[in-house]
């Protein structure tokens, strides 16, 4: 049973956010025995009750409030205040999520080293490596019931992956399968198999796809150590006069304010609203905002070098039929700089439906150009890319001096520009993608620009020295010590892959350092 | 209120035509008293606070801005009724669709902008204004209240929610032949 606990309890590790961070680090706390509350801004959404609609789910599930943007990536023009797709309900974003559950490269932790410095990007080592990570992966990969490890099947291929594969078979790509997929091929976990049905992103009907709403959390939960507080939203993090934190002041739906007092406080907000809450914390001890000594709290905002290129044929395809991502090319993921840029990207399905395909095929378009394309949505083909991308310090989130939320709390602004090794992958990605649809027959191709991210990364970045990041390898903010940030803002570079089972291996990492440093009264 | 007729029994297009004011818009549609009409698939919609010929023009423009020879008119008024419900409630709104319609009416030369037979020169038009908060504010209702209206989507192809027909399994997720 889900345990309640008293606002003033003082002996609780409270998290903020319920995602592949929050959600997994909660369970698995709670699982080592200790006392957790998880607060989750959104509601909590069971998976029967995801629909089967893109307009529907995305005011079902998705961050909705207002935010802000600038610099000069297409995004702040055509959705100048949803700079992301994530979603505000208990499982996070993992309710949302393709599924895709990749490793991250050896070198990808190294980029520093490997890459050199890059004018105007700000690369630096993660303070892990790959070995440091591996063992965690590996529990990461069986707790998620990865396709492709631990004996799991992988995925049936659909339409789109038929075309893919057939396409990358011709221009001579190796590393071309169905992927390593956290959605089941079988019953596995007390979870049903995939039902191909499609709309992955709205949240998946059958329960096939790992998600911590309905994986993690109940097993937290079960033990009686965790508590999940739904429509609780954070707006600060509260400190004594050694600078150690408290506890967290939140919002109910009703917009009342209350504050739980903590131990430990791990924020898992995502890379736009952890930054956002760390800054909105600010206090005369701390007037830059929590954990901000370096300067470095939303800095180096990553969104992944993404885009996508959907192409036509003369014959029906019928892409939206089945598992979103159903497929990956890999070929391309290395870091070879003879093809003009560092770093390495993904090639992976996708599917939108009528309504989505409509508004982010060419946002803004009109006319015969554009309508002729969706006249023929259903001999459609499509893939995303998914690359590494530059960390640049220009890139931020920063609080907004205008806007505020409905607390009278400033509103995050995001700010991107791509870095031109981020445009020369880009490009090289859409003239990879568009050969290999014409390899099979293609009629026309679109090099379709990216989304609003969903891939949100950076904010909060590891790193070796104090001066150089905001956490140490633990994820633990290097200027306050029983305060971590758990989700995908504690990245020190991108990689190429996506980025959720990297996000879980180190909450799963995190939790046994957290579970060990209260045992030794560290902390 | 707007209302969306499927059938308009008893009006005959003889009964239209001979009604004050009523002028024929391009082929298909009719403007009788404060309704736009299609003769040929049998639906009015009727106006509350925008001109009828204004909602006439606005249907014609949302089939120029995302043009699709499959899809019936009746869709595109669908898309565009929106604009009759908010010029209702907020003044300023109503000003913006009106405007902009005589304005592209002056644009287009002595017939107005419906008066221009070739999709090709109403969106000649339509280029001069793309910028305007009148375009944007039509086009942009556009993507939704066109492309999310559940019945369109079998025209393009689109098989909409599948989870209650146990998903494609067994659907053909993979049933492709050609490759």
């Amino acid at each position: 049973m889900a345990a309640p606990y008293d606002l003033n309890d003082d002996s609780v590790v409270v998290i903020i956010g319920s995602g592949a961070g929050g959600g997994t680090l909660g369970s698995e706390l709670a699982q080592k025995g200790i006392d957790t509350v998880i607060l989750e801004a959104g509601p909590r959404v069971e998976y029967d009750a995801f629909v089967n609609d893109e307009w529907d789910s995305f005011g079902q599930l998705a961050w909705k409030d207002m935010r802000t943007t600038g610099g000069t990536w297409r995004v702040a023009k055509d959705f100048p205040n949803l700079p992301a797709w994530i979603v505000k309900a208990v499982g996070g974003s993992t309710t949302h999520w393709a599924g895709a559950s990749l490793r991250f490269q050896e070198h990808e932790f190294k980029t520093l080293t490997h890459y050199g410095k890059i004018e105007g990007a700000s690369l630096l080592d993660w303070p892990i490596s790959l070995a440091d990570l591996e063992p965690y992966y590996a529990k990461a990969e069986d707790r998620m019931g990865v396709t492709r490890t631990n004996g799991i099947e992988g995925l049936p291929g659909n339409n789109n992956f038929k075309i893919m594969k057939a396409g990358a078979d011709k221009l001579g790509y190796k590393d071309c399968h169905t992927g390593n997929m956290a959605i089941n091929s079988a019953e596995r976990d007390g979870r049903n198999f995939c039902q191909q049905t499609g709309f992955c992103f709205q949240g998946c009907k059958w329960g096939a796809k790992w998600s911590t709403l309905y994986s993690e959390i109940p097993k937290g939960e079960a033990t009686g150590k965790l508590e999940v507080r739904p429509n609780a939203q954070a707006v600060k993090i509260e400190h004594d006069a050694s600078g150690k934190v408290t506890g967290v002041t939140y919002a109910d739906k009703d917009g009342k304010l209350s504050t739980q007092k903590a131990r430990i406080v791990a924020v898992a907000g995502n890379s736009i609203e952890s930054p956002r809450l760390l800054l909105n914390s600010a206090s005369s001890m701390f007037p830059n905002g929590l954990a901000n000594s370096s300067g470095q709290v939303g800095k180096n905002y990553m969104r992944h070098t993404t885009g996508s290129v959907y192409a036509i044929f003369d014959k029906p395809v019928h892409f939206y039929r089945g598992t979103t991502m159903a497929g990956i090319i890999r070929d391309e993921a290395k870091h070879d700089t003879s093809r003009g840029f560092a770093g390495g990207y993904e090639l992976e399905t996708l599917a939108l439906g009528v309504p989505f395909m409509a508004a982010f095929l060419d946002p803004g378009a009109w006319g015969r150009s554009f309508t002729t394309a969706l006249d023929h949505y259903d001999h459609m083909a499509g893939m995303w890319i998914v690359g590494e991308d530059m960390p640049r310090d220009v890139n931020a989130v920063t609080l907004d001096p205008a806007a505020k939320d409905a607390f009278g709390m400033p509103v995050a602004h995001v700010s991107f520009t791509d870095h031109a090794n981020d445009e020369a992958m880009r490009n090289h990605a859409y003239r990879q993608g568009a050969a290999l649809y014409d390899a099979v027959g293609a009629t026309r191709t679109f090099p379709t620009p990216p989304y609003p991210s969903t891939h949100n990364l950076g904010t909060n970045r590891m790193s070796d020295k104090p001066s150089e990041g905001v956490v140490n390898k633990f994820g633990q903010a290097h200027d306050i010590k029983n305060l971590f940030v758990s989700d995908g803002s504690q990245f020190t570079t991108g990689g190429a892959e996506n980025p959720t089972l990297t996000i879980v291996s180190l909450a799963i990492r995190q939790a046994d350092y957290i579970a060990q440093e209260m045992s030794a009264k560290n902390i | 209120m707007v209302t969306i007729y499927d059938r308009r029994p008893g009006i005959s297009r003889r009964d239209l035509l001979k009604r004050g004011g009523a002028a024929g818009v391009g082929a298909l549609l009719v403007i009788s008293g404060t309704a736009v009409i299609s003769q040929q698939d049998a639906w009015g919609l009727e106006t509350t606070a925008l001109k009828p010929e204004t909602m006439a023009t606005l249907i014609q423009m949302a089939r120029d801005v995302y043009p699709h020879d499959q899809v019936p008119d009746k869709y595109y008024a669908i898309a565009v009724k929106s604009h009759d419900e908010a010029a209702a409630k907020d003044a300023a709104h109503k000003d913006l669709i009106e405007k902009g319609v005589a304005d592209l009416d002056q644009r287009s030369g002595a017939g107005g902008y419906r008066g221009l037979g070739w999709e090709e020169e109403r969106v000649k038009v339509l280029r001069q204004i793309e910028e305007t908060p009148f375009f944007q504010a039509i086009r942009g209702g556009l993507v939704v209240g066109l492309y999310n209206q559940k019945e369109v989507w079998p025209i393009f192809g689109y098989e909409g929610e599948s989870y209650s027909k146990g998903g494609y399994i067994a659907r053909g997720f993979d049933d492709i032949e050609w490759l």
